[in-house]
């Protein structure tokens, strides 16, 4: 089936001419149209654009001329990357009618590789959430269990490529929002060193923290995905101009004699057995195949999510501060004042995790909280880093569960606190801007996906990348597909 | 302990308008995180310096070049209300 092919085999067709970009979007097009309304991936699907696009792929095959590895590719964008003439509502009323006059980086890069964009995906609003149930348009569900939730805050980008309705996604993760919904729903997520890629165009959360990357079938196409949307970006000064290597051509160097640490910390009271005993048994595949494992210990890991939920949110606060109703966005009528206008329109406009966030910032933030929240924050964030510099003193990557448990259940984490606590093991990745990468190794009894973390050094793509595909191809794991109706 | 008035206070500051129903589960919601936060309190953490960034860059410059900016128009387009080339507000200033 057209829609089952990886990146790599997709290409590989396009130039044998087994088959062409447009079959392959139609294919596409008629499988959403068919399944979407179950799965609830899609916000907005942009099928006239993605055949435009396709068609010009197939012509430049046809020339035996293909722009890149991503010609005639079709990929879904989370709606937090903003698309130009194309409403890009990051999940939220305050955006509904928001039409962006340009294109992010990443989308523009996607375009000049030819890639074919499917659509704009669900996602938690703003991207605050783990389930992708902060959405304010829909929901959506888990392709491997319908009652459960696909993760967050990627979680249409993430139930697109499992469940067939995309060959590949961008995702953003800002405290585990590509790699937890990839563990979920057993694909690949990966999120690249902090600044590795452009942020210009990418709706804003936690400046400090938020990262753009690719969620994938396997490996390979997790690398394909990265070297089309990472380099240097002058409209984004924190955007790093070390030059992209080549990531998919360096994969098949093994793991023999790499070193990996084994956190103790990650191994918590209250995980799922299934997720510890699942990632364990990885850890011995790895060995087998010639990696050296050794325990080391991050004893800032278990401050780290606290952290994250006072930098985080202080960032959102300010961040969030920009709509008011004035220059773009919902605006409330009828107000008397200014101030009665912002007020009433973002009380309209933001759903109950967004308002959370941006009173938990707005209040560590104030004055007299300043420093024994936000200054403190910051300083454990200092402790957090220096532990994993310390740990890549001695292994190259830290491996690890990429979260204490599988997919809930929809409506299961009603609690605020007890969502949070499930990017326990991902937020030290965005704190730090070290990247890291989720794999899939292994289903619970139920069948639902499991999650294993490699963690690298600054700008280390190629190294997590490199250890998640020695593992993938020594396992059996990629060939499980959910079915869909 | 966050007090009612603090919340009153907080979202004025943030420029949300909350029902008197919102602002009580607010106000417990936000003590239940807080009270996870204060775990913080438990580290040393004196002489350690901050940390703002994930990355340390100083000072990233650009050639000082002139580049054609958007058009007027198409930043206006998403304007909720606007008149001419102007956002509309309601009055501020009193007559």
């Amino acid at each position: 089936m057209l829609t089952e092919k990886t990146i790599q085999e997709l290409t590989a067709a396009y130039r044998s001419g087994e088959t062409t970009p447009t079959a392959v979007a139609e294919a596409y097009l008629a499988r959403i149209a068919k399944l979407d309304r179950e799965v609830g991936a899609y916000l907005m699907v942009t099928g006239e654009q993605a055949l435009e696009a396709a068609a010009g792929a197939a012509a430049r095959y046809r020339a035996g001329a293909p722009r890149s590895a991503l010609d005639g590719v079709p990929v879904a964008l989370k709606d937090i990357l903003c698309t130009r003439g194309v409403p890009t509502t990051c999940g939220s009323k305050i955006l509904e009618s928001f039409v962006p006059p340009y294109d992010a980086t990443v989308v523009e890069r996607l375009r000049a590789a030819g890639a074919v964009l499917l659509g704009k995906t669900n996602m938690d609003e703003f991207a605050m959430g783990s389930s992708t149930e902060h959405s304010a348009f829909k929901l959506t569900r888990n392709p491997w269990d319908p009652a459960r939730v696909p993760g967050g805050s990627s979680g249409g980008s993430a139930a697109a490529v499992a469940g067939g309705l995309a060959a590949g996604a961008l995702g953003t993760d800002t405290g585990g929002s590509v790699r937890q919904p990839a563990a979920f729903c057993g694909v690949v997520g990966l999120k690249p060193t902090y600044g590795r890629v452009s942020r210009y165009g990418l709706v804003a959360f936690g400046s400090s923290l938020d990262h753009i990357g690719p969620l994938a079938r396997d490996v390979t196409d997790a690398a394909l995905l990265l070297r089309a949307i990472a380099g240097a970006d002058p409209r984004d000064a924190t955007c790093l101009t070390a030059p992209v290597p080549d990531y998919a051509a360096a994969l098949a160097q093994g793991v023999r004699g790499l070193r990996l640490g084994l956190p103790d910390e990650y191994f918590i009271e209250g995980m799922d057995p299934e997720v510890e005993r699942a990632v364990r048994t990885a850890v011995d595949v790895l060995r087998g195949l010639g990696a050296t494992v050794e325990r080391v210990s991050l004893p800032a890991t278990p401050h780290a999510l606290a952290t994250y939920y006072v930098i985080a949110p202080a960032e959102a606060s300010s961040n969030l501060a920009r709509y008011d109703g004035v220059k773009y966005g919902l605006r409330v009528a009828g107000a008397r004042d200014l101030i009665e206008m912002s007020s009433r329109t973002r009380a309209a406009g933001f759903g109950a995790e967004v308002k959370r966030r941006i009173m938990l910032g707005t209040y560590v933030l104030s004055a007299g909280y300043y420093e024994a929240y936000y200054g403190r924050a910051q300083r454990v964030r200092t402790l957090v880093r220096r532990d994993f510099d310390a740990a890549f003193g001695r292994v190259d990557l830290i491996v690890a569960p990429m979260t204490p448990n599988v997919a809930f259940k929809h409506g299961e984490k009603e609690d605020p606190l007890s969502m949070y606590l499930n990017d326990v093991f991902a937020v030290p990745a965005d704190m730090t801007g070290l990247p890291a990468i989720s794999v899939p190794c292994g289903f619970s009894v139920q069948g639902l996906p499991i999650g294993l973390q490699f963690i690298g050094k600054a700008l280390d793509e190629a190294g997590v990348l490199r250890a998640a595909y020695a593992y993938e191809q020594a396992t059996p794991w990629r060939a499980r597909r959910p079915s869909l109706a | 302990m966050i007090s009612r008035e603090d919340v009153v206070h907080v979202a004025r500051l943030a420029r949300l308008e909350l029902s008197d129903t919102e602002m009580e589960r607010m106000r417990e919601q936000l003590n239940g995180i807080l009270g996870y936060i204060d775990k913080l309190k438990e580290l040393d953490v004196s002489g350690v310096e901050p940390t703002s960034h994930a990355v340390p860059l100083v000072n990233v410059t650009r050639e000082d070049a002139v580049v054609p900016p958007f058009a007027q128009d198409a930043m206006l387009a998403n304007a909720p209300d606007r008149v001419g080339e102007f956002f509309r507000v309601p009055r501020i200033i009193e007559d």
